[in-house]
């Protein structure tokens, strides 16, 4: 057993850090900031061309097939250098390659990876949040296309995506999950709008709602066959819900390290229940670096991670809104620059128990299939 | 980076649970059963797990801390009412200070608080001490001393007594260094915490077992989200104290002195909340039956309580975090 890196491991975290040196943008953190949005593809790109991104991808679709510890340095690095952090695709990246067939991920998985074509992911919708299987947006075969009627909210990034992940109805006979389908259709339409959302954070550029008004995609655009759409949604799910796949332990080691030092700058300055809480986002923000460790080891064994996913998704809820908490009542409310990014990092981390399937339903799927109770 | 258990590991855990399942208590009435208990006592002495830290021929421990954790965290989970943290950190003691053997069994001397280590002189108590003969006791200057056991053993936690320590003669057997002192400290925080872990998995085990059989309002009680959702809280818990743990115990040996401290503090005192938590669930999800002495789920809570109190819980762990981060003497 060793925490420690490896020769190889050391060697690749030397050559990121010089690279680092030279290359990072400065963006402000992506909770707080519209900036840090528009700038993200720039960053996303530039990281890989480097051979900084896709660590863990096939080769063939631009990836380097390295074991998924490599994007946790990755994670740490960037974090440790005040960098921004590796932009989010590993949920799209795995449903294409675990439900797509050969066709699409040719066309699709080298522009998503190298970050020239932009992304996002319609599932919810007014009425399809937690019961996601609810969903009534419609895929209506017309010859060699669908054509898509609905409306869908929480669809990260939608401003700027040049395709959308699309969870749609394709069988009205079926019951619920059974007849949903999912594609890859392209956002540049008329039949589809888009407008922004602006979150409690005041981000207005992470979060959009999408109105699909008989928009067009081709058939041989769909993710696996007919029916399959429930499948491709558990796997995007059941990637968002694993932290080292978000590579958010590192994100609020940042946060921790940063409140560490505003408080060694004035310590007479806090009162006792502020340094328990410095502690306690301290003592959470490494335990969740040390699960992220012991799940990519779990890995090297041929572990594929299915219902402790939820665990996990529930720990790191709890170190994000430690964390969250620790900022808030540190930094108090917004009187300077630091104290505005404290403030936006706490009111971001109440998202991380709605998202990604609720905590409610976390703990759901953690009695029924970790603890094997009984359902009502 | 590569953290998983090693084969050899993997099959001492196995043996330690086997052992368990064998010897272990499996009803508060066992606590009694005085043959069971020298037959655990007389598996576990052979098994070797207490000299896990007896010095080789260089002065290391035979095993690292990661072994040491695992056989706490089985030995807690089973609530085996034999000596393992006591014994193991009077061996770990001898080794740092370069002392010879214990002659017969021994544990560790600790402040009446269970805070620290204790010096020779000032009241305390010897922890785990079952059939000890001799307890170690440290002075400020790092002298480490034996004192002559003799008492009657009295618990909180019914699976380890403890014994006031008389004012007796303290015979100097050696001395520790300020990092030989750090370095017990991480194994005893470490151990304490598998302690802690193995616990709370043994009292969330024993709740499930009962939310899926007693039932009311003609359905299970375990199908209840109400019920459902703090058991799920236990998971996660534990899950959480778990990974904690095994930074800790790698770093008894791997981290220096003072890293390893902070690395055993954190943990301790997630697993500390966490087994509070965990223990309370399981009365709880018991209803009226979990507050009757007939239940396992107090013995799981008293174990915890102990383990929780040595070398201290959440507010000290929290200050040793905190101290390493640059912010001494803040809480």
């Amino acid at each position: 057993m060793d925490f420690n890196d490896s020769a190889e491991e050391a060697d690749f975290r030397g050559q990121l850090r010089a690279w680092l040196v030279e290359n990072n943008p400065h963006l402000p953190a992506s909770s707080t900031s519209d900036t840090y949005w528009a700038r993200q593809p720039d960053w996303h790109r530039s990281l890989y061309r480097a051979g900084f991104f896709g660590l863990s991808w096939p080769v063939r679709y631009g990836g380097h097939e390295r074991p998924t510890v490599y994007e946790v340095i990755v994670d740490e690095e960037l974090a440790a250098a005040g960098a921004p952090p590796r932009p989010n695709l590993g949920y799209l990246v795995h449903a294409l390659l675990e439900h797509a067939n050969d066709d699409i991920r040719d066309r699709f998985l080298p522009d998503l990876i190298s970050g020239d074509a932009r992304w996002c992911q319609g599932f919810s919708e007014p009425d399809a949040g937690s019961d996601l299987a609810a969903l009534r947006t419609r895929a209506t075969r017309a010859g060699d296309d669908y054509v898509v009627t609905g409306h869908k909210v929480w669809t990260s990034y939608s401003d700027v995506a040049d395709w959308c992940l699309l969870l749609a109805r394709t069988d009205p006979q079926a019951r619920n999950h059974k007849g949903l389908s999912a594609f890859a259709i392209p956002m540049d339409q008329p039949a589809i709008t888009q407008r922004p959302l602006k979150m409690i954070n005041g981000v207005a550029r992470e979060f959009g709602e999408v109105t699909f008004d008989a928009a067009v995609v081709p058939s041989s655009n769909m993710i696996g066959s007919p029916g399959d759409g429930w499948a491709v949604a558990m796997t995007v799910l059941a990637h968002e819900r694993e932290p080292q796949e978000l590579g958010n332990a590192s994100r609020y080691r940042k946060t921790v390290k940063q409140l560490q030092k505003l408080v060694r700058d004035d310590p007479e300055g806090y009162d006792a229940e502020q340094f328990r809480q410095l502690a306690w986002a301290t003592v959470e923000s490494d335990m969740l670096a040390h699960l992220v460790s012991r799940r990519l080891s779990e890995r090297l064994d041929g572990v594929a991670h299915g219902v402790e996913g939820s665990v996990d998704k529930l720990l790191m809820t709890w170190v994000e809104q430690a964390v969250g908490h620790a900022a808030v009542d540190l930094a108090g409310a917004a009187q300077d620059e630091i104290d505005a990014s404290m403030l936006a990092t706490y009111l971001y981390s109440r998202a991380q128990s709605v998202m990604g399937g609720t905590a409610q339903i976390q703990r759901n799927l953690i009695a029924h299939r970790v603890l094997g109770l009984p359902r009502s | 980076m590569d953290v998983r258990f090693t084969p050899e590991q993997r099959i001492l855990r196995q043996s330690v649970k086997q052992v368990i399942n064998r010897l272990g208590l499996s009803a508060v009435a066992d606590l009694a059963d005085e043959q069971r208990a020298a037959r655990l006592d007389e598996a576990v002495e052979e098994s070797d797990w207490r000299r896990l830290r007896a010095p080789d021929e260089a002065g290391n421990p035979w095993a690292s801390g990661v072994e040491a954790a695992i056989v706490a965290e089985a030995l807690g989970h089973g609530l085996a009412d034999v000596p393992f943290l006591g014994p193991t950190l009077a061996m770990e003691l001898r080794r740092l200070a370069k002392a010879s053997a214990a002659t017969g069994r021994e544990t560790v001397g600790l402040r009446r608080n269970l805070s620290a280590l204790a010096s020779p002189g000032e009241p305390a108590v010897a922890i785990d001490a079952a059939c000890a003969e001799s307890v170690l006791l440290l002075a400020a200057d790092g002298t480490l001393a034996s004192v002559k056991l003799r008492g009657q053993p009295a618990a909180t936690d019914l699976t380890r007594p403890s014994v006031p320590i008389p004012t007796a003669e303290a015979v100097t057997v050696g001395s520790l260094t300020e990092a030989d002192r750090q370095r017990w400290i991480a194994l005893a925080l470490t151990l304490t915490t598998a302690d802690l872990v193995g616990s709370m998995q043994g009292a969330l085990d024993l709740a499930v077992t009962y939310a899926g059989q007693r039932a009311q309002y003609g359905k299970r009680i375990g199908s209840f989200q109400a019920v459902a959702h703090l058991l799920a809280d236990a998971v996660v818990h534990i899950e959480g104290a778990r990974a904690a743990l095994l930074y800790a115990a790698w770093g008894v040996d791997a981290l220096d002195p003072w890293d390893a401290v902070a690395a055993a503090a954190s943990a301790k005192a997630y697993a500390a909340r966490a087994a509070r938590s965990v223990c309370e669930t399981c009365i709880q999800v018991h209803g009226g039956i979990g507050n009757s002495w007939e239940c396992l789920a107090h013995v799981y809570l008293r174990r915890t309580l102990l383990a929780t109190d040595v070398l201290g819980g959440v507010g000290p762990n929290l200050a040793r975090v905190l101290e390493h981060v640059g912010l001494k003497g803040r809480l």
